[in-house]
């Protein structure tokens, strides 16, 4: 299992390297001058030729392609608006957005697997038809506006819960009391997914031979289905999961925007409204590290769900 | 065999409600001048975030302008932006697909090696990272959805052509003669069509959820025109005091996106009959 997780690390280096260079290539296919963008279409043509040397976009291609390599091993480059490394300012913002993301995803799990199971036992019965209704409109509501909903809700009528910001990581409860909301937005996100997910693996599992045989010799249907079926039937769920997650990191950057918490999301926002291209790619290359990060992590839960698969 | 499907699509539920509601907000997309209340633009000064009812049934905005109006003429937004990404999309990425699945070999591996990469990313993030390099406005925005859908239709198109290369029909019509490009639209695009079809009204359904979300941050169709999105972006700041300014527009995304959904889940389960 080490030496697999080994491995999957030294893979993943080609695959960063990969989406590094897809990002800046798109920056630099792409029609219009950063420079230009960065001061506005009326900064005098001295200023522009200064911040393209200072951006280094007057060296050959494959020297800027070598030169910001080496500036994100040390520290992502350096931000253009605040010449703050990006390194640094990711470093304040990714356990705020690690934090949200692994809520949700515990949340979803919790609620989710639970929802799945009821709906695909009472099979077309009002609980599944409701379930599947409620999962529906989950995976349809924008993150945004269903944190929008929640702020009414919750914040605005009960006043149970802060509107916006995050609390920070050494005041417990104030941090809890912050994440509770935006965290609640993608839970239930990623309860739609899990129950959606639950319900139709279980379904497949629960036609096999051995869930025949199961009811066949008497044993008792919670039985079949919590001791025997469930546990095949997790193990696509996992891996949708992980997928999810992926996705998820996605509504992240929406949930933190809308409840003003400083993570990521927040960063690559404002990255993008200051047309802060370094800081942009950095962060770019840091969700695309996370994404490799939560694969590996759904493809090592495998085996303890599953006896039978082995890391070799 | 045709009718057998369509009477499986009618028989679910879900999926004609579903057509209900994506049908209700096209319709609202194309007569949205001849039924809105209201021009969108203009600004009644006496009637600023006036509550819902009288003359503005869904209230006014604090420019005061009618908010039903507003949202029909947005629905011409989602729809145009949902529409077109979707072509370009299914365009790009079934050209991608099709052609590393017919050819093979190294182009196969670099192109699906590329779009698995691609299809990692979330696709907020990358929708963000497009309009970062494309900058703002409508085409830019059906650029950028296009572009953030390409690596999965590509995926399926990809998918559903190793499948189908060794088949011995195509094999027979390149023995007959056939050209790469002649077999790839006579016998391999009629047969990923449906499939592609199905998942297209999904696309949809996300193409409307990007298009809300980017303009919600300010990165799509610059105001006065009215988007979902935007109008629930300028409608936060009055959240407390008039929460219908953010409520209504959602509930348009909501039903758009819903609506899409399940018209896409039920033709997958008629294509697919063991799953019923």
């Amino acid at each position: 299992m080490v030496r697999y997780t080994v491995r999957r690390l030294l893979v993943a280096f080609p695959t960063l390297l990969a989406v590094y260079t897809l990002v800046f290539l798109f920056v630099r296919v792409a029609p219009g001058d950063p420079a230009v963008a960065a001061l506005g279409d009326y900064a005098s043509a001295e200023a522009v030729q200064a911040l393209r040397e200072r951006m280094g976009l007057t060296a050959p291609l494959w020297i800027q392609y070598g030169r910001t390599l080496a500036g994100y091993l040390r520290d992502l480059g350096r931000s253009l608006i605040t010449d703050v490394p990006v390194g640094q300012q990711v470093a304040t913002a990714l356990p705020h957005t690690l934090e949200l993301t692994f809520a949700g995803i515990v949340i979803g799990a919790i609620l989710g697997i639970p929802t799945g199971i009821l709906t695909a036992v009472r099979r077309n019965r009002l609980p599944d038809y409701m379930g599947r209704t409620l999962a529906l409109v989950g995976l349809s509501i924008p993150a945004f506006y269903l944190g929008i909903l929640l702020i009414l809700g919750f914040a605005v009528r009960l006043r149970w819960f802060p509107v916006m910001g995050a609390g920070p990581f050494s005041d417990v409860s104030a941090n809890l009391r912050h994440l509770a909301l935006p965290a609640l937005t993608l839970g239930i996100i990623m309860t739609s997914f899990v129950t959606r997910m639950t319900r139709s693996c279980l379904l497949n599992v629960l036609r096999e031979d051995y869930v025949r045989t199961g009811r066949a010799k008497g044993l008792r249907e919670r039985t079949v289905v919590y001791l025997h079926a469930l546990r095949n039937a997790l193990i696509p769920v996992v891996s949708v999961l992980g997928i999810q997650a992926a996705v998820l990191i996605g509504d992240s950057v929406m949930t933190e925007i809308v409840f003003s918490r400083p993570g990521l999301g927040r960063l690559m926002v404002q990255a993008m409204m200051q047309r802060d291209y370094i800081a942009l790619q950095g962060l770019i290359v840091i969700y695309g590290a996370l994404v490799v990060l939560v694969n590996l992590l759904t493809d090592l839960s495998y085996g303890l769900i599953d006896p039978r698969v082995r890391y070799e | 065999m045709r009718s057998r499907r369509v009477r499986a699509f009618l028989r679910n539920r879900t999926a004609v409600a579903g057509a209900v509601l994506a049908a209700a907000v096209i319709l609202a997309a194309l007569v949205a001048p001849a039924v809105a209340p209201h021009d969108p633009l203009i600004q009644d000064v006496y009637n600023m975030l006036a509550p819902p009812g009288g003359p503005h049934p869904l209230g006014t905005d604090d420019l005061g302008r009618d908010v039903l109006s507003r949202i029909l003429y947005g629905a011409r937004v989602s729809i145009t932006v949902g529409v077109f990404s979707v072509l370009i999309g299914t365009g790009m990425g079934a050209l991608v697909g099709l052609m590393a699945g017919y050819f093979g070999g190294p182009l196969e591996l670099g192109m699906m090696r590329v779009v698995d990469i691609l299809m990692s990313f979330p696709v907020l993030v990358m929708g963000l990272m497009f309009m970062a390099i494309l900058g703002t406005g409508m085409d830019k925005l059906i650029v950028a959805i296009g572009l953030v859908l390409t690596p999965q239709i590509a995926r399926l198109a990809h998918g559903a052509v190793v499948a189908l290369r060794e088949m011995e029909y195509i094999t027979a019509a390149r023995a007959a003669g056939a050209g790469p490009w002649r077999i790839l639209r006579r016998h391999v695009l009629p047969n990923v069509a449906g499939e592609i079809l199905v998942m297209a009204t999904l696309w949809m359904a996300t193409a409307i959820r990007v298009e809300a979300n980017l303009s919600f941050i300010g990165l799509g169709v610059s105001p006065p025109t009215p988007t979902w999105g935007n109008m629930i972006r300028e409608g936060v700041r009055w959240l407390v005091v008039t929460p219908w300014l953010s409520v209504f527009p959602g509930l348009a995304i909501l039903i758009a996106v819903l609506g899409f959904n399940m018209v896409g889940d039920g033709l997958r389960d008629a294509m697919d009959p063991k799953l019923l």
